[in-house]
């Protein structure tokens, strides 16, 4: 039977991916895709706690990073167009304009 | 037995499709795979007997999300693959594999399972959504009117971020992006 521990090494496995993406991405859309999936291994572990504890505490708690994902996408999209504008690119190489 | 095949299934796909999004060097891919992953993940919440948590996911990522993704994409050049000068592939996966442990270790500490009490139980014989909306209506009435406003700010945001020149492409025109890099070197 599918337990508890079950969903959260799944969850656990897809962060690791996520975060291994965010550590090893050059490009920022890329990077964007990274965190999705950071947060979509977060929304599994709480709902799977939410069920598991008979408890709608896990379920409210990953609407509202949905919520928070939604506007980060919004932003950062807007964001990412106004950086490609300007600079002709997305790479984090070419965006590095401080270098002491 | 239905729940273990579907569980087993959707972890398998879901960790194959993200992992392409990760290491995949083409855009369109990258952003395909996404969308399916997260096809799957609302199949875990469907399993999880969250109902209506699985259709908000389907609505707002793979439907809103993705389709801003794939609007977004339409400035950026797609079709040709992304060049990255990756940092040690040794590195990060030392680095991946640490905090991968790290999470493991904090999923198997002994936490005080036994004692947590449910805070809003869910009731027998009520569906998901009505549970759903009695809680975040009552109990989390202001969190949900701040993430409302939040929203609002994030749509002006991002309305006065990508609608400043939106009459002039920015990638088939290379007159305008020859000015651009000769501003460019000017600043410079």
């Amino acid at each position: 039977m599918i337990g508890l521990s079950h969903y959260l090494i799944v969850s656990a496995i897809i962060f690791s991916i996520g975060l291994v993406g965010v550590l090893r991405r050059r490009n920022l859309l890329m990077l964007f895709f990274a965190t999705e999936v950071m947060l979509n291994a977060v929304n599994i572990a709480f709902a799977a706690i939410s069920h598991y504890y008979n408890d709608l505490t896990g379920q409210m708690f990953a609407f509202f990073i949905i919520a928070i994902a939604a506007s980060e996408v919004a932003v950062g999209l807007g964001l990412l167009i106004v950086l490609y504008k300007k600079y002709g690119s997305l790479d984090l190489d070419d965006l590095a304009n401080m270098k002491g | 037995m239905y729940e273990v095949i579907a569980f087993y299934l959707f972890s398998v796909l879901t960790i194959g499709l993200f992992l392409v999004t990760v290491m995949s060097k083409n855009v369109l891919y990258a952003m395909t795979s996404l969308a399916s992953g997260m096809v799957l993940i609302a199949g875990f919440f469907f399993i999880l007997g969250a109902d209506f948590l699985g259709v908000v996911q389907l609505i707002v990522y793979v439907g809103a999300v993705m389709a801003l993704y794939s609007f977004a994409m339409m400035f950026f050049d797609a079709t040709k693959d992304i060049k990255e000068k990756n940092t040690s592939a040794a590195l990060v996966f030392l680095l991946g594999g640490m905090s991968a442990l790290v999470l493991v270790l904090i999923f198997a500490a002994p936490i005080h399972s036994e004692t947590i009490q449910a805070l809003y139980p869910m009731h027998e014989g009520v569906g998901n959504a009505q549970d759903v909306g009695i809680v975040l209506f009552t109990k989390y009435l202001v969190p949900f009117e701040v993430a409302a406003v939040m929203l609002l700010v994030a749509m002006i945001a991002g309305i006065i971020l990508a609608g400043k020149k939106m009459d002039d492409s920015l990638t088939e025109d290379l007159d305008a992006d020859d000015e651009i890099y000769i501003q460019l070197k000017d600043e410079k």
